[in-house]
């Protein structure tokens, strides 16, 4: 059979023609008439009668029609005098090693006054999926120094894990200890952040640069930054930037990059913005039927690829509407990324900092990334029975409420306490408190230690006897 | 040779088409992208594109290849892993690099690899479809038979043992006045189910060493059964589990729009995990399909299809194979956004008027048959299919169409998998219709009070959960001794037999018979427990018996010493209840 390989890009038509064509702006969409043969996916610049230039991009190309989507705002926008170019390129990102230390906006332009990106190299922002057959298994344990995620939640290098916060919440603060403390275990090797801001506020954006900047982290750190003020229709290629650049130091130069998305939720609604202007069919809550194949074209560029060096661990932030877990974006999301740190305003209530709530959290990679030789042997027994004993621990607070705590049986009361303590001692740590995996443990097994041990069920007998110890009487 | 009038996203319109037919495939574009027409109006077709059309504008040609998507099926489809429309990964790896471009054709299977086949039909002699011709040893494991292609009957009038590639004919046969060749492998197109002679009913359990699903809802061989549940409730785990362990000849792992470092774990895990029988890897008898979420969304609408045909081509050979499809709701997904591009007026939340019928013409092409053979031949194809259903609401369309349509449900439950009982599977809500069927089979191959067992089981977890609402209300400690024992049995049957971890070397795999011993090992102390209850002892006292250390470990008892292991237990059991009389 004959095998075709692919040349990358469609081919420019000989001299960009302008058009002066324009039938119709709706919203960000712009519907310009007698275009020959747009492509899809072709990005086009706007030149407005002020002499003001912007960006667009093909969404729908028919004979005689090509409907663009502005990114950007469309004011000043009018139908005679603003014209269109093709330029027969779909949307690319000049990469290089001088995009460390850089701040960008929403569409890769600097944002810090310094020079442009020159670089030969070029490449397309809607990257190729990843064969599943070139993706390395994630293995190597991150080190966090936070417990609950170290401990129960363990992130991996190459893993997605996003975490679903609500307004109010410290998620910002998760995410810059994150970024502080991420390293591999017994190395101080760290990794370079990625970070792409969809619409948060400046005031947001400033905690962020000035946590980079104190600990140095901004100098191996690449910056797009879109903020609420800025068009939302940037939004929908600002992740893609980002990605590309992350892609390019990851693959290209062999490091290790955390990227930090925030927040998603703004991401998916300029996604609806655009949807709606099209008049496409919704699907659940006004959001385009293809969400969910949007989203894994995002977060499916996480990964490990055999054979080389660099590694992409995403940490995407989205803030659930109303806290509500079964919205759109937090429940797609969920279905694609490779578990949840699921922030709790219960705890946050509580003054737990930080508030994660470990129950409905999940790592789905930490099988890969825990045991002998990575870890500890324990791990996953401890894991599992500290989240056995808080769940019941939990239900034993609610049903104490009801009935009194001298109703419940002599067990039951211990388990109580073990989840006071788990709150209290194992969750609640300092934001500069950089724990490492064998106090975390260890801290996990002197709360166990208060259940007799016949409730230990989930851990293997050896691991009981080597590392149980005696509760001291209380 | 026609050309696109239109491009938006994954769908293209194409005009000048002549002769085209309704999912006929065609190449657009420079790149040569396949596509598949699903709608024809005048002289326009409508295509979806199974890979990304950035950078087609109008004008650009389209081909019509004048054939419908389909399969090819030979020996060395085994070990493979494909995307959804049959291109296999790792020959995709070795030309294009680490990441799919696109517009690249690539043959499904090795087409220079020379098989040893072994003729055994003998020649000449009448054959039908499904006459088995010969055989070529595929992988240690399995034996592929070569079977007369659907179709095709008449006189072998030559048939030779040799080398062959699959493009080399290994012998030929007559049939109207003409000499048609055979060959290895033969296609078929993926959206008609491959012919049968006759549905059997379902009688025999396909084992899965997974307790809650053997003993309680346990699914046939050739059944059908569905998986939904939220995100982080362990669908994934259980369908990898089904492929490790249940005892199918063939498994076939749809991953349908889902992780692609999920599939990396199946890939890098089956070649070293041993089959349960032979101890050879778990990849030779394993295809795996990949499309994963980031792939395109047409393949991925293909890739449930190109599975089952795949299936259904193993169940004619004679054997039991089992596809799970993981997640059938990402295969709706895409229905759906194909279905909005072409502005169709939606049905229930978005999704087209045909999801149902389109789901209900997947699961029926499960089944325990008599396939196309002249000796009748039974085999069957065992479909579990997972269900993602928006934030865990089963009452959703894909949820719904695929309950009406299945007979197992399996019902994930996040409160369970929140506290880490795994595999979370809810042992109120879900059921199985096969149990009815599959009650003689129990009888004669494992022991005759294995259902009645099961049913007392269930009355127990039943039982507590009504005893939970009042103890809700006024604690535990207000309970009558006899119903604080019904809750210790029913937590016993939580923990130590529901309870299973997938990533335990031991656990993670129940035979049957140890099941067995399982359940009535826990019932027989559940009983002892009421009598000394009856002679006055407590709950309390019971619990504290150190027999319930060794029965909270009986999991870790090793298949080889079932029967004494077993005998000792349930003798300590008996002994140390019997000793526990009122007051001693």
């Amino acid at each position: 059979m004959a095998v075709k390989g692919e040349t990358p890009g469609p081919a420019a038509p000989a001299v960009p023609v302008d058009y002066r064509t324009i039938d119709r702006v709706t919203g960000p969409l712009l519907f310009v008439r007698d275009v020959a043969n747009a492509a899809y996916g072709e990005i086009v610049e706007i030149r407005l009668p002020n002499g003001e230039r912007r960006q667009g991009q093909v969404l729908d190309s028919r004979k005689g029609l090509a409907i663009v989507q502005v990114f950007g705002p469309t004011m000043g926008m009018n139908l005679e005098r603003t014209s269109v170019k093709f330029l027969g390129e779909v949307a690319q990102l000049a990469v290089s090693d001088a995009m460390l230390g850089r701040v960008f906006n929403g569409l890769g332009e600097p944002r810090d006054g310094g020079p442009r990106i020159v670089s030969e190299t070029r490449l397309e922002i809607v990257g190729n999926a990843m064969n599943p057959y070139s993706r390395e298994e994630p293995s190597e344990f991150i080190q966090t120094g936070i417990s609950t995620i170290d401990v129960n939640n363990t992130l991996v290098r190459g893993q997605k894990l996003p975490i679903f916060s609500g307004a109010g919440l410290p998620h910002n603060q998760i995410a810059a200890q994150l970024v502080r403390q991420a390293k591999l275990r017994d190395s101080s090797e760290g990794f370079a952040v990625v970070f792409a801001a969809m619409g948060i506020t400046s005031e947001e954006a400033n905690y962020f640069l000035k946590e980079f900047e104190s600990t140095g982290a901004l100098e191996r750190a690449v910056v797009f930054l879109n903020l609420s003020s800025d068009p939302s229709m940037e939004r929908v290629v600002t992740p893609r930037m980002a990605l590309t650049a992350a892609e390019f130091l990851a693959y290209e130069r062999d490091m290790h990059i955390l990227v930090v998305l925030t927040d998603m939720t703004n991401y998916c609604e300029a996604l609806r913005e655009v949807a709606s202007a099209r008049e496409e069919v919704p699907g659940r809550r006004g959001y385009p039927g293809y969400l969910y194949t949007d989203l894994a074209t995002i977060y499916e560029r996480a990964g490990k690829i055999h054979g080389r060096k660099g590694s992409i661990t995403q940490l995407p932030i989205l803030t659930m509407p109303a806290d509500d877990v079964t919205h759109p974006i937090p429940d797609l999301t969920g279905y694609i990324t490779e578990g949840q740190i699921y922030v709790s305003r219960e705890l946050q209530r509580r003054g737990v900092y930080p508030p994660i709530d470990v129950l409905p959290s999940l790592s789905r990679l930490m099988n890969q990334g825990i045991g002998p030789k990575r870890t500890r042997e324990d791990h996953r027994g401890v894991a599992d029975q500290l989240f056995a004993a808080y769940a019941t621990g939990k239900d034993q607070r609610a049903l104490s409420a009801i009935v009194g705590e001298e109703a419940l049986s002599a067990v039951d009361r211990i388990y109580l306490k073990v989840a006071d303590r788990f709150e209290t001692e194992f969750v609640n740590q300092r934001p500069d408190e950089d724990r490492t995996i064998d106090q975390s443990l260890d801290l996990g097994w002197s709360i166990l230690s208060e259940l007799p041990e016949t409730e230990l069920k989930r851990i293997k007998p050896e691991f009981i006897a080597k590392y149980r110890r005696p509760s001291a009487p209380s | 040779m026609g050309s696109v009038a239109r491009v938006s996203g994954p769908v293209v319109i194409a005009e000048g088409l002549a002769e085209a037919k309704m999912y006929d495939v065609v190449r657009v574009g420079a790149l040569g992208l396949v596509g598949e027409i699903i709608r024809l109006v005048g002289d326009t077709a409508t295509v979806q594109v199974y890979e990304d059309t950035t950078g087609v504008r109008p004008g650009d040609p389209v081909e019509n290849t004048g054939q419908a998507l389909s399969v090819e099926l030979g020996p060395g489809l085994l070990t493979s892993i494909y995307d959804g429309v049959q291109r296999p990964l790792d020959v995709l790896k070795q030309n294009l690099g680490d990441f799919i471009t696109r517009g690249f054709v690539a043959p499904p299977l090795n087409e220079t690899k020379r098989w040893a086949f072994t003729a055994t039909a003998s020649v000449p002699s009448e054959v039908e479809p499904g006459t088995i011709l010969g055989t070529v040893q595929e992988t240690p494991l399995i034996l592929h038979k070569i079977l007369v292609p659907p179709g095709v009957a008449g006189t072998l009038e030559s048939l030779q043992s040799g080398t062959y590639t699959i493009r080399e004919p290994i012998g030929s046969v007559r049939t109207g006045g003409e000499s048609r060749p055979l060959y290895l492998a033969h296609r078929w197109v993926v959206r008609v189910p491959r012919p049968v002679r006759e549905k059997l009913a379902p009688g025999i359990p396909l084992v899965t060493g997974q307790r809650v699903i053997d003993t309680f809802f346990p699914v046939a061989k050739g059944g059908a059964a569905c998986i939904p549940g939220p995100f982080g409730s362990g669908k994934t785990v259980t369908q990898q589990q089904l492929a490790k362990w249940a005892d199918s000849d063939v498994v076939v792992y749809v991953g349908c729009g889902e992780r692609g470092n999920e599939m990396t774990e199946v890939l890098a895990t089956f070649p070293n995990l041993p089959d349960p029988k032979s101890g050879r890897p778990l990849m030779e008898r394993t295809i795996l399909i990949a499309n994963t979420s980031n792939m395109p969304v047409a393949a991925r609408e293909a890739s449930v299809y190109t599975g089952i045909t795949i299936a259904e081509y193993y169940r004619d050979m004679g054997y039991n194979v089992a596809l799970m499809a993981d997640s059938t709701s990402r295969w709706a997904e895409a229905m759906r956004e194909i279905s909005g591009r072409l502005e169709e007026m939606p049905g229930e939340e978005g999704y087209p008027a045909y999801l149902g019928r389109r789901v209900a013409e997947f699961y029926e092409r499960a089944g325990r048959v008599i396939t196309l053979s002249p000796e009748g031949r039974p085999g069957s194809v065992t479909v579990v299919g997972a269900v993602s259903p928006p934030g865990g609401d089963f009452s959703e369309p894909v949820s719904q169409n695929t309950l009406r349509v299945t007979r197992v449900f399996w019902a994930l439950d996040a409160a369970l998998a929140s506290r880490r009982h795994f595999p979370s599977i809810n042992w109120l809500q879900s059921y199985s219709l096969y149990v009815g069927d599959l009650e003689p089979w129990y009888r004669a191959e494992l022991a005759n009070d294995f259902v009645t067992l099961r049913q007392k089981a269930l009355e127990t977890l039943q039982k507590e959960a009504e005893l939970q609402e009042i103890v809700q209300l006024v604690g535990v400690d207000a309970l009558p001794e006899r119903e604080k024992a019904v809750l210790d049995v029913a937590r016993m049957l939580r923990e130590d037999y529901l309870q299973q971890s997938a990533y335990d070397d031991v656990d993670t795999y129940t035979s049957i018979q140890k099941q067995y011993r399982m359940l009535r090992t826990i019932l027989a102390f559940g009983e002892r427990e009421l009598e000394a209850i009856g002679r006055g002892a407590t709950v309390a006292e019971v619990q504290k018996l150190p027999v319930r250390q060794r029965l909270a470990r009986m999991k870790w008892i090793p298949e080889a010493e079932l029967g004494p292991q077993f005998d000792a237990l349930e003798a300590e059991m008996t002994q140390s209840l019997a000793a526990l009389s009122g007051g001693a």
